[in-house]
């Protein structure tokens, strides 16, 4: 607790005196900027430094807790409540929870790669440590005694002899509206909410068929709307009688500007039989038809860019080192949403409010602004949550779709839901991946050399600017989308966990960054990372096969970081991996090396006869730093490894020369229950107080190499390309007159 | 007008007679709980029961129901509000992540359960297969089913041993 005085306190310009306002934000800033010496301030408090930004209390004590980061059901707003209620010693039921919304929460970028927890959960713990300070010094300054001398406990000051003031009571003579103070002490001792398995507050709706997402939302008047497209990315619809459909019972529209075309209707069917009549006259592909071979064959072979990714030093490979060579790839991905992309829009006095389940609505807000000519303060934008996207998904698109149909029927607000095939064919993929790995083995059995080359396509075509919405470069004149670029190290993106976490010498990557985009890609969850840790993870193995090791043992040899270690070595222990029988297999990686640890050791079997993988058994071991809630990461942890073994074992975008033919899940089938595990062990290696770190795409590379290893243990043969479906086992185990595949991913 | 009996209610909706189902539980009885997932029957979001029996209700015309009784996850709830028994089993179990598949999840383990609450592990993922999780949240699924089955004075064998 911090021991803070009244004239400290006075200084800081947190405290009213009464009936008298003081100021606080000016006096605050003030104090900061004299503290040259401060440290930075944690997580995104450093970008929204203001407690009122992340905390309120009302006059009852209620908190509202704020956040930028949004709900995709993995359990974030729960995790933050309890964030907040364990740090101002409150019940989480006293803790209500504001999540991304550009007129009321801070900025928070994106919800993506693993950072909520990071930025916003660790912003949240310093901002409500901070208030609580405040109060607490507020109950001091009443009762004339030392700060260290109240207790914080169920949203009331103590002081020793009994007198209690509630939060609501105390915060009337106080402003949240200053500069956190870094450093601020956690609390200490008293009853425990973070580390506790706190039921998820989003989970009783959903599982009751409450409004629980924003396809349930029913305002009042609203419009049913459909966007017309062509089947798939790179196509357009031929020219049809829009006036006769615009005559189609419930049609009250059919809004047109350049390529863009909705339908709007009074009825949610009647908008369906309109798209479907438009859709009934044909279409064509734009530009050029798309590659003939696989999609990452023609990646591999585009013009790519050169990007040094790592280069970790140590001396030359010596001449009589065993070297070893191996190419693995990967198709391109579906995020596959089981809800189709929708929005909400409604606009009025030439403002916009658009309801959207986008992962950044303050990004997306900006891209808005500039399609519709309309200042940002006329924009706003409100995530409420839709179907999980796992990345960026059609989300944006369709807020953009419905805010061009919504300027066309101003006063009504417009629901617009895109159809399964406009998902399937619309949503920018996960890119296909190449990666080239060598490796050198010393006379000792321990790698002395290694090369890891990997070609991809972007991993990030994120709103940022109306040309990169679907309906942006639709418009007439349409926005140009913007070029690609490389996410540098160490986050990366589609060198993502290219560097390895294991501590080689003379080792280097290189990221061939191919340019051009023969389909649609953006960020697809981890997004190097499943391909980079599959490679490196199953070359792993190849290289303790021939050095004689234990797969475990030879990165244990490896391996240095104690939680890294310690990760592993749980995992290990806990499935048995001594005493392990055939086709058995394990993979471990942590999460941008600067993430979550996760290891997974992984049990199958292959019928022989059908090529189909069976996983018996799987069992994770994850360090997450200091863990809010455990069930909450073993949830994610869960998920990532059947979402990882479905992309693994059976997923592949297809396309023709003129489109994406993956249209709807009998084209794109992924994992049904039959195939789930038998079942799944996480076990969650909890480290208090050390910094959160996100848990939501550790899983998704260590999953599909414990598979490929476990395959490999079972068979004795290695497969280096995903998936590992069915037809490439029965060609692996058969190789001879194998009918060429066609062409997928 | 077209009637149709709902979760016990007799209701008269002003649609066109090939609107499928679901559209008219979401829009016109302001029953959320089945999703629109692909309009296609090969996902399962959708899932209701008629007649007991779990149907796609976005490949269900409306006109084409006749008597037959419509029940969703709503209607699964007592009449006091209290959440059925599978609805409360998934909440133990912290069955969802998105949770946009869970409606029909319930409803069909529902279809399931009712008529056997002792199934097999197997007969369990082979009765669940026509519905698509992509959150990856089988395994809490599987075990929430097993926690109502048990609720119900039943159970869920697990017979995984004895495959090949």
């Amino acid at each position: 607790m911090s021991g803070l005085g009244r004239r400290t306190l006075l200084a800081n310009g947190a405290l009213l005196a009464k009936g008298a306002l003081v100021v606080a934000f000016a006096l605050s800033r003030g104090a900061a900027a004299q503290d040259a010496d401060s440290p930075a301030l944690p997580g995104d408090l450093a970008k929204s430094p203001l407690l009122d930004s992340w905390i309120g209390v009302d006059g009852d004590g209620r908190i509202t807790v704020f956040t930028g980061k949004a709900e995709l059901g993995q359990g974030l707003k729960t995790a933050l409540i309890q964030i907040a209620a364990h740090e101002l010693a409150v019940a989480p039921s006293a803790v209500d929870i504001v999540t991304a919304d550009t007129a009321r929460t801070p900025d928070e970028g994106v919800t993506a790669g693993s950072h909520s927890m990071q930025d916003s959960g660790t912003a949240i713990l310093n901002a409500a440590a901070n208030v609580r300070v405040l109060l607490a010094e507020a109950a001091a300054w009443r009762y004339a005694i030392a700060v260290d001398q109240i207790e914080m406990r169920d949203g009331a000051a103590h002081a020793p002899d009994g007198r209690t003031v509630g939060y609501g009571e105390l915060v009337s003579g106080l402003s949240l509206h200053v500069t956190a103070k870094p450093n601020v002490p956690r609390r200490e001792g008293g009853s425990k909410v973070i580390g506790e398995n706190l039921a998820r507050v989003d989970i009783p709706a959903k599982v009751s068929g409450g409004e629980a997402y924003l396809q349930d939302m029913h305002l009042p008047g609203m419009l049913h709307a459909r966007v017309v497209r062509g089947p798939s990315d790179g196509t357009r619809l031929k020219q049809a009688d829009i006036e006769a459909v615009g005559k189609m019972p419930g049609v009250v529209q059919v809004v047109r500007h350049g390529r863009f075309t909705a339908i709007v209707a009074d009825d949610e069917w009647r908008a369906v039989k309109a798209l479907h009549r438009l859709q009934a006259v044909g279409w064509e592909r734009i530009g050029e038809p798309l590659p003939a071979k696989g999609m990452r064959e023609a990646i591999r072979a585009l013009p790519a860019r050169d990007v040094p990714i790592f280069d970790y030093p140590g001396p030359p490979a010596p001449a009589e080192a065993h070297t070893l060579r191996a190419r693995y790839s990967r198709p391109c991905l579906m995020h596959g949403s089981i809800g189709p992309s929708c929005a909400v829009a409604l606009w009025e006095d030439d403002s916009v409010t658009v309801w959207t389940h986008s992962q950044g609505v303050y990004p997306l807000r900006k891209a808005l602004a500039e399609l519709l000519g309309l200042p940002l303060e006329r924009v706003r934008c409100v995530h409420v949550e839709g179907a999980g996207c796992y990345g960026h998904n059609g989300a944006d698109d369709v807020a953009a779709d419905a805010a061009l149909a919504a300027r066309a029927v101003p006063g009504q607000p417009v629901r617009l839901q895109w159809m399964r095939e406009q998902e399937h064919g619309w949503e920018p993929l996960g890119s296909a991946m190449t990666v080239e790995l060598s490796a050198s083995l010393g006379a000792d059995g321990r790698i002395v050399g290694w090369q890891h080359d990997l070609w991809s396509n972007t991993h990030n075509t994120r709103p940022t600017t109306a040309g990169g919405l679907l309906a942006g470069t639709e418009v007439d004149p349409p926005f140009v989308p913007p070029k690609p670029r490389p996410i540098p190290m160490p986050e990366g993106g589609a060198a993502r966990n290219a560097n390895p976490i294991y501590a080689l010498p003379n080792a280097r990557g290189t990221l061939h960054f191919v340019e051009p985009m023969p389909v649609r890609v953006s960020a697809l969850r981890g997004l190097g990372a499943q391909m980079n840790v599959f490679a490196i993870e199953s070359f792993m193995d190849e290289l303790a096969e021939a050095a004689g090791a234990d797969p475990v043992a030879f990165r244990l040899a490896h391996l240095l970081d104690e939680r890294a270690r310690d990760v592993v070595k749980m995992a290990a222990d806990q499935f048995g991996w001594q005493a392990r029988g055939r086709g058995t297999g394990f993979a471990f990686a942590r999460y941008k090396n600067l993430a979550s640890h996760c290891a997974v050791a992984m049990e199958v079997r292959v019928d022989l006869d059908t090529g189909m993988i069976h996983v018996p058994r799987v069992v994770a071991a994850v360090d997450s730093g200091e863990a809010v809630s455990p069930d909450g990461i073993r949830n994610q942890i869960e998920g990532g490894i059947v979402q990882s073994l479905s992309w693994t074992t059976r997923e592949a975008v297809a396309f023709d020369a003129t489109h994406r033919t993956s249209f709807d899940w009998s084209a794109y089938p992924i994992l049904r229950f039959p195939a789930a595990p038998g079942r799944i062990e996480v076990h969650v290696i909890d480290r208090p107080k050390q910094p959160f770190l996100g848990a939501g795409e550790a899983a998704q590379g260590p999953a599909a190499a414990a598979l490929a290893n476990a395959v490999a243990h079972a068979l004795g043969i290695r497969l280096r390309d995903m998936p590992l479906s069915p037809e490439r086992i029965r060609a692996a185990l058969r190789p001879a007159p194998a009918a060429p595949r066609q062409a997928a991913g | 007008m077209i009637a149709l009996s709902v979760n016990g209610q007799t209701h008269q909706v002003d649609v066109d007679p090939d609107t499928p189902l679901l559209y008219v539980l979401r829009n016109e009885l302001a029953l959320n709980a089945a999703k629109f997932g692909c309009g296609l029957g090969q996902c399962g979001a959708c899932t209701v029961l008629l007649d007991g029996k779990p149907v796609f209700s976005c490949l269900v015309p409306v006109a084409a129901l006749g008597n037959r009784k419509v029940r969703t996850l709503e209607g699964l709830a007592s009449p006091d509000g209290k959440p059925g028994l599978l609805s409360v089993a998934f909440e133990t179990e912290q069955a969802a992540q998105c949770g946009y598949c869970i409606a029909g999840m319930i409803v069909r383990a529902q279809a399931l359960l009712e008529r056997n609450n002792r199934p097999t592990e197997d007969e369990v993922r082979a009765h669940l297969a026509p519905n698509l999780c992509r959150c990856g949240t089988h395994m809490r699924i599987l075990r929430a089913v097993r926690r109502a089955a048990e609720m119900m004075g039943g159970g869920v064998r697990d017979v995984a041993e004895q495959k090949p």
